[in-house]
């Protein structure tokens, strides 16, 4: 019994003697990104955007240095687990900015809520992480699946003065929810989606879906992720179909814009960013991506970059002191960055940013294919109009959310 | 299989090694990799029992892990059943499902085998991938906490690794006892000789059943652990890549043998979790190594380092007639 009490002293001395330290320590940022398989492309993105709100605060914030530890998910839920375990336990990450998918996110959700790790998440986008299943140590520095979509439903039918509307979409929850999200507002503004395509992700050639799409419908709103985007717009062209495409954020998002040719001229989408997008902030933003990567920046990027800038001010308003993770988390649910690459953002009470949305259009400027700005709907809620309590009555978004009439 | 000193004592040093593992690690990180050690272990020891000893290469084990996954974690988070209910569920309904699989994939063999446990392995990708409302789809299906059984905080990591490291003791001694049984024995009788088996009167195609569920409700326990450990289940837990990694595990360790699929899934296990955050490029490395795990040792691991222990010892020893009787018990 005394050599535990010894024990037990010296071990609460070593403790106390520890605390005054920590101030002065590194902060330890674990980052989970995607290096191998399917996603790699769009985890490199996320490194890049990160890197750069790295440097431009120098590795530091809020007087800290920053230390900085990346972890491969391998864009696997089981590995996604273990390379949080890995951030967390062996590296003592003390916030996580990550993952990619949102099937990776929700794989770690339980994992976050038991070791309490403020996350802050660059890209996932899945309605549900901030709306039916919150969690509290979660963030996102992203829109949802359908947050820049609601809009782009009302600006196809009131601005656009489309009736009906064919959807070609990828086969996965992002897909269903972008898909759901448009269809409720075209609708309720008085257009009809006629037809409801689901591709799968891995789909080789698209002709046996464009060649499905009723030739009656004013348009085709295309909603797909990762690299299907180009290959769908240059097999509509090349099957002679002149109906006007209307796509969603990810379907001409800068990352791959770069890769298309003609064939995205034209193409009306909406997003929460734009590298077209004409403030100061963007500018700025724009230039540093171009001079360091010789590119646009994208989905990807603009994502890791916000949330790191998202872990700055949050760090800022605790003055860098991140020992009460209580008090952290909420000034991570606090932060309110008055202009930056998006515009200016705010978080609702889910932990989900109220996004400035952009209608925009595929032009050529410079030489290259920019999303050119043609409306802004401003401080856009995940909600939309609905209001939370109303919207979250409704079950999440899904493949049969109504069918096509 | 006669439990000689020279035979036994790799084991012993193994069985020593996973029972004091948490003693030798340093961080909470390392036991969890050991517990998705053992976990992966007790699958690849179950798809030996169909390589190593039946000869029937499958490419669909990853069913099993994934069906008594979905159901774990379906049952007793999202349906209200209790976690014994709902475990006994899951691993009966997942060795039903074996029983289907067996009765449909076994009308073949060979490549047929092959091709067919790979179809069903897909077949049920798909079904998790599109019945989103009972699967989640690509999202996956969470929400499970781990539970209490006996008292035991499974939160615990140590604690977790205990339980799981139980179940591949079990595993282990269940599956060496049915190596050794006569239905066994006939087994890889009918792995070696089927016609002559067949001419003898055995039931080829009964044995090969029985032994492909057995196998399949011993998936279905590392299914189990699985739901356990990680809590969240995805259509990629039924992919064939897991299937391919639980084969990779078997033929790089050694098929045949007990410890072989045990070191085969630490190798993977820690390629693809430790190694990989210090080498980007983890596959080619898997890759390589796989490369030279069949060209200097085509047998596997296990096999292939006793060869190396004995050519070391016959170089220094005249007996070779009773070395060549161990290595003709050795197989066995």
């Amino acid at each position: 019994m005394p050599r535990f009490c010894i024990l037990l002293s010296t071990t609460v001395l070593a403790v106390l003697a520890l605390t005054p330290a920590q101030a002065a320590e590194p902060l330890k940022v674990g980052f989970m990104t995607v290096r191998s398989g399917a996603l790699a492309a769009g985890g490199r993105q996320m490194e890049e955007g990160l890197k750069l709100c790295m440097d431009e605060h120098h590795g530091e914030m809020a007087g800290r240095k920053i230390d900085l530890i990346t972890a491969d998910t391998a864009g696997q839920p089981a590995v996604t687990k273990t390379k949080a375990q890995e951030l967390v336990e062996r590296d003592g990450a003390q916030v996580l900015i990550g993952p990619l998918a949102a099937f990776e996110a929700l794989a770690i959700d339980d994992y976050i809520r038991q070791t309490k790790t403020p996350i802050i998440s660059p890209s996932a986008a899945a309605e549900d992480l901030t709306q039916r299943k919150p969690n509290p140590w979660f963030v996102r520095a992203v829109g949802t699946s359908a947050q820049a979509h609601h809009p782009l439903g009302e600006y196809a039918a009131k601005d656009l003065h489309y009736k009906k509307i064919a959807i070609i979409a990828d086969d996965f929850a992002f897909g269903h929810e972008i898909a759901a999200g448009f269809q409720r507002t075209f609708e309720e503004n008085g257009g009809k989606v006629v037809q409801k395509l689901w591709s799968p992700l891995n789909t080789a050639e698209y002709g046996t879906y464009i060649t499905q799409i009723d030739p009656d419908v004013d348009a085709v709103f295309a909603a797909f992720a990762g690299g299907n985007g180009i290959k769908f717009l240059s097999e509509y062209k090349n099957y002679g179909m002149q109906k006007p495409v209307l796509g969603a954020m990810t379907t001409v998002d800068e990352g791959i814009l770069k890769r298309m040719g003609n064939e995205a001229v034209g193409v009306i989408s909406a997003g929460w960013y734009s590298a077209a997008i004409d403030t100061p902030a963007n500018k700025k933003f724009v230039a540093a991506v171009r001079k360091a990567y010789n590119a646009d920046p994208g989905y990807y990027t603009v994502g890791a970059y916000m949330a790191c800038q998202f872990l700055n001010n949050a760090l800022e308003q605790v003055k860098g002191d991140i020992s009460n993770k209580e008090a952290f988390m909420k000034a991570l649910r606090n932060v309110n960055i008055p202009e930056s690459p998006y515009g200016p953002v705010k978080l609702d009470k889910f932990g989900q940013p109220i996004l400035d949305i952009t209608i925009r259009k595929v032009e050529k400027k410079d030489g290259r294919l920019q999303n050119v700005v043609i409306k802004t709907y401003p401080a856009v809620s995940q909600f939309w109009t609905y209001g939370a309590d109303k919207f979250l009555k409704s079950p999440v978004y899904s493949r049969d959310w109504k069918p096509a009439k | 299989m006669r439990f000689s000193a020279f035979n036994a004592l790799p084991r012993l040093l193994v069985f020593a090694a996973l029972l004091a593992m948490p003693w030798l690690v340093t961080s909470d990180y390392y036991v969890n990799i050991a517990s998705q050690i053992v976990i992966a272990a007790i699958l690849a020891l179950s798809l030996n029992l169909l390589i190593g000893f039946g000869g029937m290469i499958s490419l669909g084990h990853a069913a099993y892990l994934g069906v008594a996954a979905y159901l774990t974690i379906y049952l007793t988070a999202h349906a209200g059943f209790g976690h014994l209910t709902g475990a006994v569920i899951a691993i009966g309904a997942t060795t039903v499902l074996a029983m289907l699989f067996g009765y449909l994939a076994l009308r073949a063999s060979g490549l047929g085998f092959l091709m067919i446990t790979l179809a069903l392995g897909q077949i049920l990708w798909g079904v998790a991938y599109r019945w989103a409302s009972l699967t989640g789809g690509d999202n996956g299906l969470g929400g499970l906490k781990r539970p209490h059984p006996f008292g035991l905080d499974l939160n615990d990591p140590i604690i977790f690794y205990y339980f799981v490291l139980f179940f591949l003791a079990i595993a282990v001694w269940c599956i060496a006892r049915f190596i050794q049984s006569g239905l066994g024995q006939s087994l890889q009788g009918t792995r070696d000789q089927p016609r002559r088996m067949r001419a003898l009167g055995y039931n080829v195609w009964l044995i090969q059943w029985l032994s492909f569920v057995f196998s399949g409700f011993w998936g279905a326990v590392a299914g189990l652990l699985y739901a356990y450990y990680h809590q969240f289940v995805s259509p990629q837990t039924l992919h064939l890549t897991t299937s391919a990694e639980t084969l990779l595990m078997v033929i790089a360790g050694g098929t045949g043998t007990l410890l072989g699929p045990v070191v085969g899934a630490a190798l993977v296990v820690i390629l693809k979790n430790v190694v990989s955050a210090y080498i980007t490029r983890w596959l080619i490395l898997l890759g390589v190594i796989f490369v030279a795990i069949v060209l200097f040792m085509p047998e596997g691991l296990v096999p292939g380092a006793r060869r190396a222990l004995r050519a070391l010892r016959g170089s220094s020893r005249t007996d070779t007639v009773a070395e060549a009787s161990s290595i003709a018990k050795d197989g066995a």
